[in-house]
């Protein structure tokens, strides 16, 4: 029988990984809830890293891997790290060669500074980079479609993995539209995406991505990572039904941070950082506004109109469209909101799991950012982490054993597997308790009462989502406060150093409905 | 601020539909329909609640519109009408089935068969950006579902492909332009004013027509 890989998320990572695979002749399934135009990796929107040198600053792989490690401040695997920062000038190549029209100059690609980094690395598509990027990847995953190697599962959800012998042998699906469920049979790509969910209306990011897939494989004996490092954005606004980021490229364009004295704006980042002082990495950014607590402002006024017109014209709009506020005139209230999430399921430098064949790529993967990503890191994970995952496992196709007929199979996913109605509001509760103890700043008291709290919540006859959400909140609360040191985006006001003896990942399983911490 | 949503279920794609009132109550005077629906335990489909993804296009009080995109307080009545789209099959409630749209652009070969050319950047970052949320397909007198004509949806990924791509590609793109998109545009351009996006769709049909249709095509 034909070999299929099972890829789940139609983002920017899963459609990579699907293609990459299509290219070498390998079969592919799709699944996604919803078409690759409503994915987060559309959200995305200052740019992608790769140390192309086109700015004259004597730029080149090893500063991209040097900012890198040291935005995540060295906890980040470093061989994975250097095939990130080695693989992305090819992938901006790729990216034009299937129509992406990165801003160009002369007939130059043009990069911008990005926080946390030295030099002009940043590639773009004014302030709508991650659309642009998907938009390409679309088109160009639809000529796999039409030969028939990418089947595409739209509307179909995640149920479960299949697992023999530690070795996953497939994927459990149901299909949203015809309310079945199916057993699909080869190795698994997980491409997910991160864990807003779990944070509901709090984050930049979609309610596509709950956080159920990460918190069902946690379940299932999938190892996690490195959960504590949450990344708050520093520069996002309330609007009614979440976050909106405002894109770093807004500082990296010249926009400023600043908070009022007596009407007089005070340069805070500036006044203790110097002149780079906005374009910190967003931990450090952050961290700032949260000690400084004052109402903070994004003051873009000096921005030129060159800028304006050919760099951010979509971001502008957004704001008047959003705060009906014109930031070329005026200072926008900006205050830190989630945006990434560091950590998820834990991979080896081929992107495999802890279980043979099934893999993870993309946000829902901790792999190269360590305690901070760094802006412009994210797209370019997504897509390097996706053909990653895609290679190893075109090397290693006869190691995956492939069932005829998994429908046969018993397995244990039968019951109650999806949140029902009732179970809604004690998720809401959950999802309440874990948005205040995993705040910027954190303390063991607190963090300890809310994981007391979780641990009230009562699970007797709960579904499997249900009961995997609430021990990946736990397993959440329980790597933060395993973690007694700051570091990245941890930041512990009881241990506010960090320690070197802290100086690696935390490691997260579940075994015998036990929350172990490696 | 109290509202009324007056909305149109429907348990499965075989059931009858039926409406339900839900009230919602609300001093935040930036609240949308999407908002609004979060509250209810109507099924309809969303992900970026900020016009990004395309996914919450539905029909408010008779003007098809992205739920995240409609503020409750720019709506001076009382009750809202809220249903799905209307050229789609309903799956259930407010959620359709828009599987056409990427058929379609199956049909017509959207993609690039080899390497891209620099084209136009501006056009190619412009076409970019569709949601494909089938808005315009909801107003155009010319679309329905299997016919030969892909609207606005169609022709706006088609322009990015025209712009980028080599000659060998040309003759089957004009073929599949023609028949997909400038034979049977009624030039209503009803379309221009309901795209969330605000897509200068003008300025891409001019550009595709001049290669598609008048052998234009960028040179390189």
């Amino acid at each position: 029988m034909a070999v299929y890989v099972n890829i789940l998320g139609a983002g920017l990572a899963g459609m990579t990984a699907a293609r990459t695979l299509a290219k070498n002749n390998i079969h592919v399934r799709l699944f996604s809830v919803q078409v690759s135009q409503r994915a987060q990796s559309n959200l995305a929107e200052g740019g992608l890293n790769a140390a192309l040198n086109m700015m004259g600053e004597d730029d080149d792989i090893n500063q991209h891997y040097e900012d890198t490690m040291k935005g995540g401040c060295y906890i980040a695997n470093p061989d994975m790290v250097k095939g990130l920062c080695e693989g992305a000038p090819s992938i901006v190549d790729e990216m034009k060669r299937i129509g992406v029209p990165w801003h160009m100059e002369n007939g130059h690609i043009i990069q911008r500074p990005f926080g946390g980094q030295k030099k002009r690395r940043t590639c773009f598509c004014m302030s709508s980079t991650g659309k642009i990027l998907t938009t390409a990847s679309i088109d160009d995953t639809r000529k796999y479609e039409d030969s028939g190697l990418i089947e595409r599962y739209t509307h179909h959800k995640f149920a479960g993995i299949l697992v023999n012998n530690n070795k996953c042998i497939g994927i459990k699906i149901y299909d949203n539209h015809e309310g079945t469920y199916n057993n699909y049979s080869g190795p698994v790509i997980i491409c997910s995406g991160g864990m807003n969910g779990m944070f509901p209306g709090r984050t930049t990011g979609t309610t596509s991505n709950t956080g159920s897939v990460t918190a069902m494989l946690f379940n299932s004996g999938v190892k996690l990572s490195n959960l504590e490092f949450i990344q708050y954005h520093p520069t996002t606004v309330r609007i009614t039904d979440k976050r909106m980021l405002i894109s770093e490229a807004a500082r990296g364009e010249g926009g400023r941070l600043c908070y009022l004295d007596d009407d007089k704006k005070v340069s805070f980042m500036e006044d203790k950082f110097g002149e780079r002082g906005n374009l910190m990495p967003r931990d450090v950014v952050s961290k700032e506004i949260a000690l400084i607590n004052k109402t903070t402002y994004l003051d873009m006024t000096g921005l030129n109109s060159d800028i304006w017109n050919n760099r951010l014209s979509d971001l502008r709009q957004e704001i008047i469209d959003y705060l009906h506020k014109d930031p070329a005139y005026e200072l926008i209230e900006v205050a830190p909101g989630i945006h990434y999430f560091m950590g998820g399921i834990k991979v080896d430098i081929n992107h495999e799991t802890n279980i043979e064949g099934l893999y993870a790529a993309g946000e829902c993967a901790a792999a190269y950012h360590g305690a901070n990503r760094l802006g412009g890191n994210s797209l370019l994970g997504a897509i390097y982490g996706g053909k990653t995952a895609a290679k190893s496992i075109i090397k290693s196709l006869d190691r995956f054993d492939y069932i005829n007929d998994l429908n046969e199979l018993s397995d244990d996913l039968n019951g109650n597997i999806f949140l029902t109605d009732d179970e809604k509001a004690k998720d809401i509760m959950l999802t309440d308790i874990l948005s205040k103890t995993m705040g910027i700043l954190r303390d063991e008291t607190s963090l300890n009462l809310g994981l007391c709290e979780l641990e009230n919540i009562e699970t007797n006859n709960a579904s499997f989502e249900f009961k995997s959400r609430l021990n990946l909140a736990k397993a959440i609360t329980e790597c933060a406060i395993s973690r007694r040191e700051s570091r990245g985006a941890h930041n512990r006001t009881d241990y506010p150093e960090s320690n070197d003896s802290y100086k690696k990942p935390t490691t997260v399983s579940l075994v015998n409905n036990e929350i172990i911490i490696e | 601020m109290k509202k009324i949503l007056h909305i149109k279920r429907q348990l499965n794609s075989n059931s009858e539909s039926y409406y339900e009132n839900f009230v919602y109550e609300s001093d935040n005077e930036n609240a949308t329909v999407a908002t609004a629906l979060l509250t209810t335990p109507v099924i309809w489909e969303h992900s970026c609640l900020q016009k990004k993804c395309g996914a919450c296009a539905m029909v408010i009080n008779g003007k098809p519109a992205l739920a995240c995109n409609t503020r409750l307080a720019d709506m001076d009545c009382e009750i809202i009408n809220i249903e799905p789209l209307r050229k789609f099959p309903v799956i259930q409630d407010l959620r359709v089935d828009r599987q056409a749209l990427m058929d379609k652009l199956k049909e017509l070969k959207v993609w690039l068969e080899s390497d891209s050319i620099n084209g136009n950047e501006n056009i190619s970052y412009e076409a970019s950006r569709c949601l494909e949320c089938g808005l315009c397909l909801e107003v155009c007198p010319n679309y329905y579902m299997d016919g030969k004509f892909g609207g606005m949806a169609a022709m706006t990924p088609l322009a990015r492909i025209i712009d980028k791509s080599s000659k060998d590609q040309h003759k089957e793109l004009k073929k599949n332009y023609k028949k997909g998109v400038y034979n049977s545009c009624g030039k209503s351009l009803a379309c221009r004013d309901i795209c969330p996006a605000k897509i200068d769709i003008d300025k891409l049909l001019v550009k595709s027509n001049a290669a598609a249709i008048w052998n234009r095509w960028n040179k390189e």
